[in-house]
């Protein structure tokens, strides 16, 4: 009962910022109208990621990697085959979770620290292909430019188009977090050898989950290269990773929507300090070690607790 | 020696000098993170910084002694000091109070660390590049292997190599700290149960692993432009030696250096464009048949 009523107001919530959000064009001038794509796609990548690591346990420390290939993957379909453009939102995230199954059979026999160093081996063995591979890649340019079909090639349209694809990917990913796979999956975060012993092919299901996310990753790629029309070797960059890492951090890794959150807190932040100062990195990792030390669960699983104790309180005092 | 060109060409061999040169730096730096990550169950992202800061001091100390070989042995002895204190503030100041959380925490929190310590660079140093001249003694080349020049100055990271090697060994096997340090790498709790002040030979076992890698930093800095930014690749590298090595296992990181930085410089050998390829493939190799590292870890 109380469970419910909470869920009810959580769901309000999401409600009403979707309303926004749909409605934010008709107010908001057209940086920020990129701002906001940018933070919806970063928040979905973030949030693929804590589908392994918040949920699945699953150190997945180069994460970047597969929105890089995603981004690669769907700039170069559209500016160099003649494939139909739409095709190419659907090859790159593909390619991203294809990656993603190889890298997981290779990483999978490994845990968690062991795991997640030869993960980003792997990444960098694929950052440096993109990064020297200029005949292909375009090297350390990257790709810019791309041409997009024309009914989403301006701001706002690439912006409704983001919004749509991202809100449906979470809704997916919510599912997938709901259904029996994912409380295998988080019964395998808090007692793999217990699973294993029920007769859960442990294993599989972690790289299953690994290939959701890359895809997922993939997905948010795309979305970049629809937002921003370009594709870098620094979105495959292993400090990429760690900041998206921080995102989950911040936003809270219990959380579903905490990665969203702190995608969202992180890039608004960079935006207005750049502003004012060079010294952004200084200012991330001041409010990282505060983060750390004073709300380990994040913003959003320390209001959640705050929620929970508020109302959880006067029903044991009856 | 012709008969050993016949094997092995001359500038292969050349070759391979310079990826032990580059080797000697490697298991400089990723000796000490291994220690830190084998004594105090640490990962330090913030490692690669200190080399980074390591390098820079080396710059202004070998400016202020007026560039010459003066400056560059103040650098030598005076660089690392300096590194080792700034990492004793950091240790005491934060790092002690959170050797009990979970790792990717800590990992985290160094990675905050190395941005900050990035910026600090930033704003102390600027963003130009600086170099730091190769001292006048070290200066030129020597001709090996029918005639391939080799410059000296990585002839003497040659020697420095194995010396810094002997003097970790002695520290860790011959010292009363080292030992008390390599029993609390096993358990220690029970070492702070017979009286030892475990936070204290954490401080200096933090300290002295900072302190190889603001050497790491000097050594290197007469050999490659001082930039931010050479924080980045070097900490994936030591990481990923210190994973093939087995963690916190001083051996394995040399094992893992010398697998590193010969497949590094042997790599360009064979394939230019994409010669970096290879160290990372072989830790791949490396991790699919012996998944915890080649020699054994003390986790």
């Amino acid at each position: 009962m109380v469970q419910s009523t909470t869920r009810g107001k959580a769901q309000l919530w999401v409600y009403a910022c979707l309303v926004i959000l749909f409605l934010l064009p008709l107010i908001l001038p057209r940086f920020y109208i990129y701002l906001v794509s940018v933070i919806l796609l970063t928040g979905l990548l973030a949030t693929s990621l804590n589908l392994v690591l918040g949920y699945g346990g699953i150190f997945q420390f180069h994460h970047a990697v597969f929105y890089g290939v995603g981004a690669y993957a769907t700039a170069l379909v559209l500016t160099r085959s003649g494939l139909s453009p739409w095709l190419s939102f659907i090859v790159g995230p593909l390619m991203s979770g294809f990656l993603s199954l190889i890298m997981g059979l290779i990483c999978i026999r490994l845990s968690k620290l062991y795991f997640g160093m030869l993960q980003i081996s792997l990444g960098s063995l694929v950052w440096i292909i993109v990064y020297r591979w200029y005949s292909f890649t375009g090297g350390d340019d990257g790709i810019h430019g791309v041409e997009l079909p024309d009914i989403i090639s301006s701001p706002n349209s690439a912006y409704y188009f983001t919004l749509i694809v991202t809100a449906i990917c979470l809704f997916v990913m919510y599912k997938i977090i709901k259904s029996p796979f994912g409380s295998v999956l988080q019964g395998i975060r808090d007692n793999p050898v217990r699973s294993e012993m029920i007769g859960i092919n442990v294993r599989r299901h972690q790289l299953l989950a690994l290939i959701i996310a890359g895809f997922f990753a993939g997905v948010a790629g795309s979305l970049f290269v629809v937002v921003d029309n370009t594709a870098f070797p620094d979105m495959l960059f292993w400090t990429l990773s760690l900041e998206v890492l921080i995102m989950c951090l911040l936003g809270g890794w219990f959380t579903f929507l905490g990665p969203m959150l702190g995608a969202a807190i992180i890039i608004a932040l960079r935006t207005f300090i750049s502003t004012y100062t060079t010294y952004w990195a200084l200012v991330l990792g001041a409010l990282m070690m505060l983060v750390i030390f004073f709300l380990p669960n994040g913003v959003l699983g320390y209001i959640e607790e705050k929620v929970k104790k508020g109302i959880i309180e006067p029903v044991i005092k009856e | 020696m012709d008969f050993i060109y016949a094997i092995i060409p001359p500038r292969v061999l050349s070759q391979i000098l310079v990826g032990l040169s580059r080797t000697t730096i490697l298991f400089i730096v990723s000796s000490g993170l291994s220690l830190i990550l084998g004594v105090l169950r640490i990962p330090n992202v913030a490692h690669g910084s200190l080399y980074m800061i390591g390098a820079f001091m080396a710059y202004s100390l070998s400016v202020l002694f007026g560039g010459g070989d003066l400056g560059f042995w103040m650098a030598l002895i005076g660089a690392p000091i300096g590194v080792a204190i700034v990492s004793l503030i950091a240790e005491r100041g934060l790092f002690q109070y959170l050797y009990e959380r979970e790792h990717l925490m800590l990992l985290l929190l160094t990675f905050a660390f190395s941005l900050v310590f990035g910026d600090l660079v930033k704003i102390v140093w600027g963003t130009e590049y600086k170099s730091v001249p190769v001292p006048q003694m070290f200066q030129g080349f020597v001709n090996l292997f029918g005639g391939l020049p080799f410059p000296l100055y990585n002839l003497f990271l040659l020697v420095v190599g194995p010396i810094v090697a002997i003097a970790l060994w002695l520290f860790v096997n011959k010292t009363r700290i080292g030992k008390i340090a390599r029993a609390a790498a096993v358990d220690r709790e029970m070492v702070g149960a017979v009286g030892i002040n475990v936070s204290w030979v954490f401080a200096i076992v933090f300290v002295i692993g900072c302190l190889l890698a603001g050497l790491g930093g000097v050594l290197v800095a007469p050999t490659v432009s001082v930039t931010l930014g050479m924080d980045h690749t070097l900490i994936m590298e030591a990481f990923l030696i210190v994973i093939m090595g087995g963690l916190g296992n001083i051996w394995g990181a040399l094992l893992g250096a010398l697998i590193f930085g010969l497949a590094q410089s042997l790599g360009i050998l064979v394939w230019s464009q994409f010669g970096i390829i290879f160290p990372y493939a072989a830790v791949i190799v490396v991790l699919l048949f012996r998944p915890t590292g080649l020699l054994k870890s003390t986790w």
